[in-house]
């Protein structure tokens, strides 16, 4: 199921302005890899090209190469919508569809691609809430809108409707930075299960979180305001926490930064 | 406390030298006042009116307004202090402009309601004006109220999906020139007057293209007036949807278009027919391009695309000209069922919004 992520000289710009500058890196699969660094960084845009959603903003432009396992995601012909199905994404506001109830929302990903089987769409609901750790708590409730739910319930419901659709890759970005304690440790147990079958990335601000969930780490940083973010080096978490090979890194982590 | 332990410290002094106020408690007018205040100066504007000799009661009006503004001001300055005035004095002026807006409102129904019940009833809404004339009484509405539904339902079959899909492509697809031209002739078109669209039909329609009047050529006048409405509505709604609901469902491998269909149209379908809902409203009055393009028969006629049609707006100003007794009822009676129909499209509309609003239940 999980694919490794091979990217190479990607850069992402915002009309005119770059946003992020040359960067290659190698996602391994069933790990979770972490992405650290200041407000600013390109973190969380560099998560966005590689599900192709960078371009849905207005002005979103990539150069590079992203490889999933061998296929270029920027190649001629390639359908972002196909990318989008095979690398899911949770955001960092949960965002359940208000229209929609719990079950639906869960079961929006597939219907929405076409599966309308009633039984089938049944077992995958169950089988995704179950996943996010969430069944016991809705599973008298699945009729009701997902707005209902409190923000910890709501993001794993998001992460429910990012599995159910069966991705190889799971982009999360910054998904505990609005939730309070208990429902972020729910959250990591969670990752620490989804990384037996999902290539995980997950942004984070918390570098105890990093230290906690992830296998290796990346830490990016940027020259000045308003300059192109980049990739200051990636190794395994332990590596990055005790005894990094870049002042920066070493810098950013203990709190000596800026 | 303070005399239960010796407090040494200075007392706490305004940098400017005078005391900080030691209790937190103020004077307050009783609740009641406003009202009695407003009592008692509509009976002194009435009194001053009718000891004075002023006929206009507008006059009375603004003599009490002027008292109640001045009273409550004067009263609370003097017992709750400058703030506190000048916070009641606001208050007052809103009131007052409150009831400025509701007199007319209040006037205008009554009047109808008054009036158009005279000669109101099932044979009215059931019979048309047939070969009868002007001045004797009898008749009824019902080719107008036929021909009111057919010409604005037409009007709605056109106008309402050019103007949603309009609408969506500016929000969700319109980048560049394109969609700044389309913007721009939006909003002229909202400016444009019925009689000018009416007169835009006729000339191509009727005397370019040869066709005769019909309530199909009355249609499409009235949709050029619905459509930019319908447009600025939908594109405020569509413009509500957070982005995050389209990059949730995007990030879901969910094409575009049907992001739009099941995510960000469901979402704001409540707000967008309210504003099909109001964009009806507002064209069911419209007399001037019905006048030109449907000219107004006086017999039922159930087809709306071949000969003349009456419609309810255009038969109360036809009734209004005959002048006789009997057309004048008539005419406040038509348009008792007109303000009623766009009233009730307005409940509908308001009741669609509330079905249909995203729901926030536990």
């Amino acid at each position: 199921m999980a694919k490794r992520i091979d990217v190479s000289g990607l850069s992402a710009y915002y009309g005119g302005h770059k946003a992020i500058d040359d960067i290659s890196m190698t996602v391994e699969p069933r790990s979770v890899t972490a992405f650290i660094g200041p407000s600013g960084c390109g973190k969380s845009t560099f998560l966005r090209t590689l599900n192709r959603m960078h371009e849905v903003t207005p002005g979103g432009r990539v150069e590079g190469k992203v490889l999933l396992d061998d296929e270029n995601l920027y190649g001629s012909g390639v359908d972002p919508v196909a990318v989008r199905r095979t690398v899911g994404m949770v955001f960092q506001r949960p965002n359940p569809f208000p229209t929609m109830s719990i079950f639906d929302n869960v079961a929006a990903g597939l219907r929405l691609n076409g599966t309308h089987k009633k039984n089938e769409l049944k077992d995958i609901v169950e089988k995704s809430l179950r996943g996010a750790n969430l069944w016991n708590e809705v599973k008298d409730r699945l009729g009701k809108p997902g707005s209902g739910l409190s923000g910890g319930q709501q993001q794993r419901l998001c992460i429910a409707r990012a599995i159910a659709v069966e991705p190889q890759v799971l982009l999360m970005d910054e998904p505990c930075s609005a939730l309070d304690p208990i429902s972020t440790l729910a959250i990591e147990d969670l990752i620490g299960e989804l990384k037996e079958r999902f290539t995980i990335v997950i942004v984070t601000h918390n570098m105890q979180q990093a230290a906690r969930v992830s296998d290796r780490t990346a830490f990016f940083n940027l020259a000045a305001v308003g300059q192109p973010g980049k990739l200051v080096e990636i190794d395994e978490t332990e590596r990055i926490f005790s005894n990094p090979s870049v002042q920066a890194t070493e810098d950013y982590i203990s709190g000596r930064f800026g | 406390m303070s005399d239960v332990m010796t407090d040494r410290r200075p007392r706490a002094e305004h940098p400017g030298g005078t005391p900080l106020p030691v209790s937190l408690r103020q004077a307050r007018l009783p609740r009641w006042t406003p009202a009695a205040l407003a009592l008692v100066s509509a009976a002194l504007g009435t009194g001053i009116g009718l000891v004075g000799g002023l006929d206009s009661r507008i006059q009375w009006g603004l003599i009490a307004a002027l008292l109640f503004i001045g009273g409550t001001f004067a009263l609370a300055a003097g017992v709750e202090g400058a703030r506190q005035a000048k916070d009641r004095l606001a208050t007052s002026l809103v009131w007052i402009a409150f009831l400025l807006a509701v007199v007319p409102l209040a006037s205008l129904l009554w009047e109808t309601v008054a009036r158009g019940t005279t000669v109101l009833d099932g044979f009215f809404l059931s019979h048309s004006m047939g070969t009868l004339p002007d001045a004797l009484p009898g008749g009824g509405i019902y080719h107008a109220i036929i021909g009111t539904l057919e010409q604005v339902g037409l009007a709605t079959l056109i106008a309402a999906p050019l103007g949603l899909l309009t609408a969506v492509y500016l929000v969700e697809y319109g980048r560049g020139r394109l969609a700044k031209v389309v913007t721009f002739f939006v909003d002229v078109m909202t400016g444009i007057p019925s009689i000018v669209a009416g007169l835009f039909i006729l000339s191509v329609w009727i005397l370019i293209l040869g066709f005769g009047p019909s309530g199909f050529a009355g249609s499409m006048a009235l949709a050029i007036l619905m459509m930019p409405v319908v447009v600025r509505s939908t594109e405020e709604m569509l413009k509500l949807v957070p982005n995050e609901l389209r990059e949730a469902s995007l990030a879901l491998g969910v094409p575009k278009w049907r992001t739009i269909l099941k995510v960000v149209l469901p979402t704001s379908i409540g707000g967008i027919t309210t504003g099909v809902m109001l964009a009806i409203a507002r064209i069911t009055g419209e007399t001037a391009p019905v006048l030109l393009l449907v000219w107004g028969a006086k017999t039922i006629n159930g087809n709306p695309f071949e000969g003349a049609q009456q419609s309810l707006p255009l038969y109360v100003f036809q009734q209004w000209q005959q002048g006789s007794d009997a057309s004048y009822d008539r005419a406040w009676s038509a348009a008792l069922v007109l303000i009623a129909f766009v009233m009730i499209l307005n409940l509908v509309a308001r009741g669609i919004a509330r079905w249909k609003a995203p729901k926030t239940g536990r």
